[in-house]
């Protein structure tokens, strides 16, 4: 039974999968081969550098110090870069900053986007068009570098926390992404949940957020993305060594060459350095590689959303 | 929360003017005051973090002095951008920012353009998807793990540099090499950015109507005719937006990219605008005068989109706004 019914469903999910239309011509078998070579070099142009990188962190010394660089395969493949990295140094501190903000960031930007969202998404409220000018009006010019620096030093963050969250805490485009989304749902659940008594916070958090899932993982993400690769601030606001986030460590090691030294690494003996580096780049990867295939589904969908009402 | 102000406006009554707009400044301020309150955190926010800022650039005008603040500064009129105008390694950044992105224009922007129409070509929805997936994932990559990426490959010891060198073409470091520069700095956006930037030509593509397509394919049209003269064609409004804003930002040439890699390269190649104001400004404490240098290049960019939107609109495109 089952030995039929497979063939058959492939055979049928193939031929829907390439469902050409009567008019078009089928393809020539040269301009076949020349897609399959730009999907292959698609496929190694961005796979090709995580290998390699994953590669020389599992790569002994003795394996790249015979390769002179990096190793794409190790042979006897060593978790020990790892285990220094993670080992309570300098990296692993960082680690658990750039964890901290990211988490921390993350929250406090979607509960103020959402927030903002709301409060302007309601047809008639007082002040709203002006409300919402102010926010599309941030699309016009950007402030610079030196002025947004005196703010953050007037406030007292520099050195603080803060300063890697503060100042990148509200994007106005993911505002108005989300206030869009918000839009769409049916005035009908307003009115209905409104002559049940209900207030605008009871209307928020019990219809609009739960129907608004997607488009929050979304811009969650965004969030969380721009957290996690935040370097820029960072570098600019906290001169304490021990607040730094993991990008600025990655950047110090990997693109700057700095020496690692085993005991800010909290360890006695040291793995080959190009080991240590690109395990470290792993490290500062893997969030993002591990959360995206969950999201990529919705993420097209929220950015055209954005782009059209925007 | 129970709102007593609102049942009126809760019932449909075709007779009554409508009751959300004869309410008075009170009435509607006591009624939308939740909505009100949620919003206060965001335009606080925005005044503070964007808003403030804004009103700081009058330091380019100022001699300040941290010390001061710009409430106590001296007044010095245009002397900064005086100053400025005089300083040779303001024009090499100048000249820098022009050069890269004018390649950045030239090679980059299209990348996107084509990466949407190679997408677009896939038959096999599921290719499409996979390939889809595989090229928007660099866009969320820091510039510090991208750099990273391309200096183990390029760089000193990189695989591609040592199998060029071990065949006798000696490239050397590539990631050092300040002649190679604006290339390494577009390819490094291309790998990063193409994907990403196919999205919105894929749904602008998305949206041409089938039926041109087959008559045209009637007409005796091949694919690459049919592609010039209905692909191109349906998506030339998103073409020329973006066109615009990548006009605005002429002078705004990938600031944390540029500084992951100024050190390799040296300032004379690598200096553009932003990093220029970053380093006589925060690092070596001259306010007045990167600030500005910021405040010029925020104007031109701001006139540019303006100028650039009048003449799309002139030309009888839509542009980025009415």
């Amino acid at each position: 039974m089952s030995t039929v019914s497979a063939p058959q469903f492939l055979r049928r999910r193939a031929r829907r999968d390439t469902a050409r239309p009567a008019w078009m011509e089928p393809p020539s078998p040269a301009g076949q081969a020349l897609k399959l070579v730009v999907i292959l070099g698609m496929i190694v142009a961005v796979g090709y550098p995580f290998l390699l990188a994953i590669g020389t962190s599992l790569s002994t010394k003795a394996e790249l110090a015979a390769n002179g660089g990096y190793v794409l395969f190790p042979q006897h493949p060593t978790l020990e870069a790892y285990r220094v990295v993670l080992a309570g140094g300098v990296v692993t501190r960082a680690a658990t900053v750039s964890v901290g903000v990211t988490l921390v960031g993350t929250a406090l930007s979607l509960l103020c986007t959402v927030c903002l969202a709301y409060g302007l998404s309601r047809p008639g409220t007082f002040a709203g068009k002006p409300l919402l000018l102010v926010v599309v009006g941030t699309f016009l010019f950007t402030p610079g570098v030196i002025p947004n620096y005196l703010v953050v030093q007037e406030l007292g963050l520099i050195d603080s926390y803060g300063a890697m969250v503060l100042p990148i805490m509200l994007n106005a485009f993911n505002v108005i992404v989300v206030r869009a989304f918000f839009q769409g749902i049916p005035d009908e659940l307003h009115e209905a949940a409104r002559l049940d008594g209900a207030g605008e916070l009871t209307i928020l958090c019990r219809i609009v957020l739960p129907l608004s899932k997607a488009v929050i993982a979304v811009v969650g993400m965004f969030y969380a993305v721009t957290y996690w690769n935040s370097f820029f601030n960072a570098m600019l606001y906290i001169n304490d060594s021990n607040k730094l986030p993991l990008q600025v460590i990655l950047r110090s090691y990997v693109i700057q060459g700095d020496t690692f030294n085993a005991k800010a690494l909290g360890v006695s003996v040291l793995p080959a350095t190009t080991a240590l580096s690109m395990a470290v780049l792993i490290l500062a990867v893997l969030p993002i590689v591990a959360v995206y295939p969950f999201l990529q589904k919705y993420f097209v969908k929220g950015v055209l959303t954005g782009a059209v009402k925007a | 929360m129970p709102r007593p102000a609102d049942p009126p406006a809760a019932r449909p009554d075709r007779d009554a003017p409508d009751p959300r707009r004869k309410a008075t400044v009170r009435q509607r301020l006591r009624r939308d005051r939740t909505l009100l309150l949620l919003c206060v955190p965001g335009i606080v926010y925005f005044a503070v973090f964007f808003y403030l800022p804004l009103t700081g650039n009058v330091t380019a005008f100022q001699d300040y002095q941290p010390y001061l603040g710009f409430m106590h500064s001296v007044w010095v009129g245009l002397d900064n951008f005086q100053a400025l105008v005089q300083e040779p390694e303001f024009w090499t950044a100048v000249w820098n920012t022009l050069q890269i992105s004018a390649v950045q224009l030239l090679l980059y922007f299209p990348a996107p353009i084509l990466l949407a129409l190679f997408l677009n070509s896939l038959i096999s929805t599921r290719t499409r998807r996979l390939m889809q997936t595989i090229v928007y994932l660099p866009h969320f990559l820091s510039w510090v793990v991208v750099v990273s990426f391309f200096q183990q490959i390029f760089g000193g010891v990189g695989t591609v540099s040592s199998l060029l060198n071990d065949h006798g073409l000696h490239v050397g470091n590539i990631m050092n090499n300040p002649d190679t520069f604006m290339l390494l700095l577009t390819s490094e956006s291309i790998w990063k950015d193409a994907g990403w930037g196919a999205i919105i030509f894929l749904a602008a593509m998305a949206s041409i109507d089938q039926g041109l397509y087959e008559s045209a394919a009637m007409d005796g049209a091949g694919w690459l005719r049919r592609m010039w003269h209905v692909t191109l064609p349906g998506i030339r409004p998103v073409m020329i937006m973006l066109l615009i804003l990548r006009l605005g930002d002429i002078l705004s040439v990938g600031f944390e990219q540029v500084l992951l890699q100024r050190d390799m390269v040296g300032a004379d190649a690598s200096e553009v605008l932003d990093t220029y104001v970053y380093f006589h400004g925060v690092v070596d404490g001259d306010w007045g005068m990167s600030t500005a240098a910021g405040l010029m290049k925020g104007v031109i960019g701001f006139v540019l989109i303006v100028a650039a939107n009048k003449v799309a609109h002139r030309l009888g495109e839509q542009g980025v706004y009415q």
